[in-house]
């Protein structure tokens, strides 16, 4: 960037020099000033500089470029498969065994020993790209295709992105939450997640309302007889903020009007209106917002 | 150094030559890149027969037509119409040899555009290529009509000179896609 | 007689019969014609009608996006409005308004009476005005059974598998393909046109090397165009294939890929902004020389630099894939590609600043509009090196930067050297001279919006806001940038009002400019404002590349150092 504001400012102000100096004065003689038709040797100079320039340039980058893509990762490495869907993130930790849906978590790495976490991308439908400023460049999901990415996250937090390539509809709300955290909170974080989910009591009603309507042709619920993939995993569903892939934060007047119309968050996404209502609509509310 | 307006058809023509190959290309492109690619269904040496036939009719077509070229200009107009015809009944039976290829693919081994990712590159690129043979017999029909009333003399031999090389610029494609498909890419 | 003697005979005037025939019969003359004068107007104004559509599009876009979660328009309605403002702004503002100006320009400045094929002139022009109703008809016709009324909502590169019939139901899509591919057809009817124009049809005396520089950046673009659009014909045609006849091509359940698209779509989108840029450098490389009252400097090297910048334009196209997932070779071979182009390009900025240099410049209206377009290509271009480090792209593409980015190049840098262009040769085809005032205020207004939008519009990329999204949340940074982003649009709009007022006004009561109100060089301003329908009334014969300044300056004529 530095080369570049560098090369701006050089040309830009002998531009803007030329302007005033040469400007034709408002008592002109008319005549025309000596015609000069090139220089081979000006234009030798400004050939060549440039292309040493580049050069520079290029070395400088190529060595970045092999820094990333090639970079190896180390054995205790996180490992996590993301699918891109239309218009959430399915997160898979293979190591663990278990399945999460747009939120990502990560121990916090430091210099010393550093615990990256490699991101396998695949997509289930058409094209999707990962992108979380902050941690990382975006790399894109493509059906048919493994890529691969790496964050390495030296501060703990929560870091946003979204999706950036367009995918349909409802690409602006394909939103994506990083918790970066401490080992332990990390360890813990797996943990509640691999284990299948509550059965609290005072949720049957809902319970069995949602096994036995169409929510189980899309959903899993670990545990149950729920093991739908289309749409996300809501085994630990209150463990995140939000609902729809960032579509709006995880309360339980949002979470009941997503059941009754998606649409009215998210018009386009792929979940339809489930046709509940008044009791049945609050004990499957009331069961979903057990699933810790 | 005055330029010449008569080089404008042959000009012209090779732009066209130009778009038309650059066309070509990608589909060559994505042949080759696709081919061993497809999950199911037949392969190439399970279905392709060379067809020798059709590509001699279609490369001594060339020759013919370069024959009727000469003709027009020396004003031979009867030599002329006879190598022309003879043009046009060699790229009628290299069409005609495709058709039967074809029949033979879709009735006989059930292998269609649809059936696998083989099935889509083979029929478009080769279906591109008869495309632009079609074409070819359409203008050189034209032409003959053209020649039979009359029409066609001595001081037309550049218009005819800028169709045949869109007829070879048609063989030299064939040229390509022949041993790409056929041959190559089994 | 000789095909050459017949086209250098001088030609007697022909009476003009009665100054007013109705009005049908002078419309049918319009619909006709195959005169390459004509036909190149309604090009551009093809061209215009279109811009003002488009810009229509992104004014409600950025009314949408200039504060967060608005709902002025559906999710559906933005994301078809992107989709359309792109698409409409490439293929039918900037290819048919540089057509236009190529087909009205290029036989004038070579002194010849019209294009090498005057019919083929006038079907391609209708083939891509044809294209053009296409695409929009699909605003009202698109969906059949899904709804009346459904433009395509593909984004402009219309990646697969977003096109296939499983995501993409009903036609909207199938609008945005035979659109384009007629219009296509079009295109390279056109180019074909251009190129055996220029390679067979100049006047005696001028050779290659004495072409003016709009011509040969027109000849090359011409070629370019011949080899560039056919690959999008060709995965278009593939969509096609695979969108009715059950085709495989990029249905990635049987095989196919995605990323096969991107290749063929960029083999052509790439070259295809070196198609859209190039006339701009054309028209500035009249316009400096000038209004600087100096010859350009290093022709030869100009021409060299065009030719590079065209042949390298071909080998740069993965740039725009950066992000896919390729090997870490195939990214920095694009990154050097792309670098490397840089070259070429920045030599051609250094001759316009040569030209200027020792010169006498005057600022009228024209000069300023190329003036700012040194300032933004450069700007541009420096962002384009930038975005050409992988690792730099990588962060940065697919969000505001980019757009950004390409906004600059495409109206900072052509949009302007286009209106510089109107300016320059208005008086040629009308025949009367502009209000300077309205160009002056067009001129700044539009410059304060250009700069108002596109300059803050780098911030949300850099703050991580992609692209194609037809809303964001408050709370990440993005609402100043957005807002300030929104407000240049309104003085923008008051601009080209200007621009249009003037012309249009001008039209009828601008004074006479005569043959030649800027004392230029070129062939064209040796005919009558506007020309005659022959054009030439005896071919002219040249020894330089400034015939009218040989004219003008027998003491000291431009073939003595050529």
């Amino acid at each position: 960037m530095a080369i570049c504001a560098a090369i701006f400012l050089t040309v830009g102000s002998l531009l803007a020099y030329s302007m005033v100096k040469f400007r034709r004065p408002p008592e002109d003689d008319g005549r025309e000033p000596v015609q000069i038709y090139g220089s081979n040797q000006v234009e030798l100079a400004w050939t060549v500089i440039p292309i040493l320039i580049v050069f520079v340039l290029f070395l400088a980058t190529a060595r970045v470029i092999h820094a990333v893509q090639d970079a190896r990762m180390p054995p205790d490495a996180i490992e996590v498969v993301a699918v891109g869907h239309q218009f959430w993130w399915e997160f898979r930790y293979p190591q663990q065994g278990f399945v999460t849906a747009n939120e990502l978590h990560v121990p916090v790495s430091d210099a010393s020993h550093p615990t990256p976490t490699h991101i396998t991308l695949l997509s289930a439908d058409t094209d999707h790209s990962f992108w979380v400023p902050q941690l990382a460049g975006k790399t894109d999901l493509i059906p048919n295709r493994q890529n691969s990415m790496w964050i390495d996250p030296r501060e703990a937090g929560v870091y946003l992105g979204q999706c950036a390539q367009f995918c349909g509809m409802q690409h602006a709300k394909m939103l994506l939450r990083v918790v970066a955290e401490s080992r332990e909170d990390f360890e813990r974080w797996l943990a509640s997640q691999g284990s299948p989910a509550r059965q609290a009591d005072g949720a049957t009603q809902g319970r069995r309302i949602f096994e036995t309507t169409a929510c189980v042709n899309c959903h899993t619920v670990s545990g149950t007889s729920a093991h739908g993939t289309f749409g996300p995993d809501l085994t630990h569903l209150m463990s995140r903020k939000t609902i729809g892939a960032g579509a709006a934060l995880l309360t339980q007047d949002n979470l009941r009007h997503w059941i009754m119309n998606p649409d009215s968050f998210k018009p386009g996404s792929k979940m339809p209106a489930m046709q509940l209502r008044g009791n049945e609509l609050d004990a499957v509310t009331a069961y979903l917002l057990t699933l810790d | 150094m005055a330029t010449m307006p008569e080089w404008r058809g042959p000009v012209g023509m090779w732009c066209l030559i130009a778009a038309e190959s650059a066309m070509f290309i990608i589909f060559v492109v994505a042949y080759l890149y696709y081919a061993g690619k497809s999950l199911s269904g037949p392969t190439p040496n399970d279905v392709l027969r060379v067809p020798i036939f059709g590509s001699i009719c279609l490369f001594s077509s060339s020759v013919t037509i370069a024959f009727a070229e000469r003709a027009v200009e020396r004003g031979d107009l009867a030599r002329f119409g006879r190598w022309w015809f003879v043009t046009l009944a060699l790229g009628a039976l290299f069409i005609a040899g495709t058709v039967r290829e074809w029949a033979r693919l879709i009735y006989h081994d059930s292998f269609t555009i649809s059936t696998n990712l083989y099935g889509t590159t083979f029929y478009s690129l080769v279906g591109l290529h008869a495309f632009h043979v079609v074409v070819g017999l359409t203008g050189l029909s034209i032409i003959m009509a053209f020649g039979l009333l009359g029409f066609v003399r001595k001081e037309h031999a550049r218009q005819v000179r800028v169709f045949s090389m869109y007829w070879h610029f048609v063989d030299a494609i064939w040229a390509v896609v022949l041993p790409v498909v056929y041959i190559i890419a089994r | 007689m000789s095909d050459a003697e017949f086209a250098l005979r001088p030609v007697t005037v022909p009476q003009t019969v009665g100054a007013s025939r109705p009005l049908l019969d002078r419309l049918h003359d319009w619909i006709v014609t195959v005169d390459h004068k004509r036909l190149g107007l309604m090009y551009v104004g093809y061209g215009v009608l279109f811009l003002v559509v488009a810009g229509l599009e992104a004014t409600v876009m950025r009314i949408q996006l200039a504060i967060p979660n608005n709902h002025f328009v559906s999710p559906q309605v933005f994301n078809q409005l992107f989709t359309m403002h792109g698409t409409t702004m490439v293929f039918l503002v900037g290819m048919p308004i540089l057509f236009g100006f190529a087909n009205y320009l290029a036989p004038l400045m070579i002194g010849a009476r019209d294009m090498a094929f005057p019919r083929l002139n006038a079907f391609s022009f209708w083939m891509s005005a044809f294209g053009g109703l296409i695409l929009y008809f699909s605003v009202i016709a698109a969906s059949g059974l899904y709804g009346a009324g459904n433009a395509p909502d593909i984004g402009w590169f219309a990646y697969a598998p977003l096109t296939s019939s499983t995501f993409s139901v009903g036609h909207s899509t199938d609008y945005w393909i035979i659109g384009l591919l007629v219009s296509g057809i079009g295109s390279i009817g056109t180019a074909a046109n251009i190129v055996t124009t220029i390679l067979c049809m100049r006047c005696p005396g001028m050779t290659l090397g004495r072409l003016p520089m709009f011509v040969w950046l027109n000849l090359v673009v011409s070629a370019l165009i011949l080899l560039v659009i056919s690959p999008l014909t060709a995965a278009q045609i593939m969509l096609l294939v695979d969108r009715y006849l059950g085709g495989h091509f990029f249905d990635t359940q049987a095989g196919g890929s995605a990323v096969i698209w991107m290749h063929f779509f960029w083999i052509f989108g790439h070259p295809e902004v070196y198609v859209l840029i190039i006339p701009g450098f054309a028209i500035a490389s009249e316009v400096i020389p000038v209004f600087s009252r100096k010859p350009i400097f290093g022709y030869s090297i100009m021409v060299a630099a065009t030719l590079a910048i065209g042949f390298l334009s071909l080998g740069v196209w993965a740039h725009h894939m950066f992000t896919v997932g390729m090997t870490s070779y195939a990214n920095a071979f694009f990154t050097a590609s792309t670098m490397a182009i840089g070259v070429p390009t920045g030599i051609k900025i250094f001759n316009w600043l040569g030209t200027m240099w020792g010169g006498k410049i005057s600022f009228a209206v024209p000069m300023r509009f190329c003036v700012a377009f040194l300032f933004q290509f450069l700007i541009a271009g420096l962002t384009g090196i930038m975005l050409s480090a992988s690792p730099f792209d990588w962060q940065l593409g697919n969000s505001y930067f980019v757009v950004a980015h390409f906004h600059y190049v495409l109206i900072g840098g052509l949009i302007f050297t286009i209106f510089a262009g109107f300016y320059y040769w208005y008086p040629k085809v009308t025949g009367r001279m502009w209000n300077d005032v309205l160009g002056r205020a067009h001129f700044w207004l539009f410059l304060i919006g250009f700069h108002l939008t596109f300059d803050f519009m780098h911030i949300p990329g850099v703050l991580g806001m992609p692209r194609r999204i037809y809303t964001y949340d408050a709370g990440r940074g993005w609402e100043l940038w957005n807002l300030i982003v929104s407000i240049g649009v309104v003085f923008q709009v008051v601009g080209i009002a200007c621009w249009v007022t003037n012309f249009l006004w001008s039209y009828f009561k601008g004074p006479a400019a005569g043959n030649d109100p800027w004392d230029a060089w070129t062939l064209e301003w040796s005919t009558t404002s506007p020309p005659r329908e022959y054009a030439f009334a005896t071919i002219p014969v040249v020894a330089s590349r400034r015939p009218l300044w040989d004219v003008k300056h027998p003491e000291d004529p431009d073939w003595k150092y050529e």
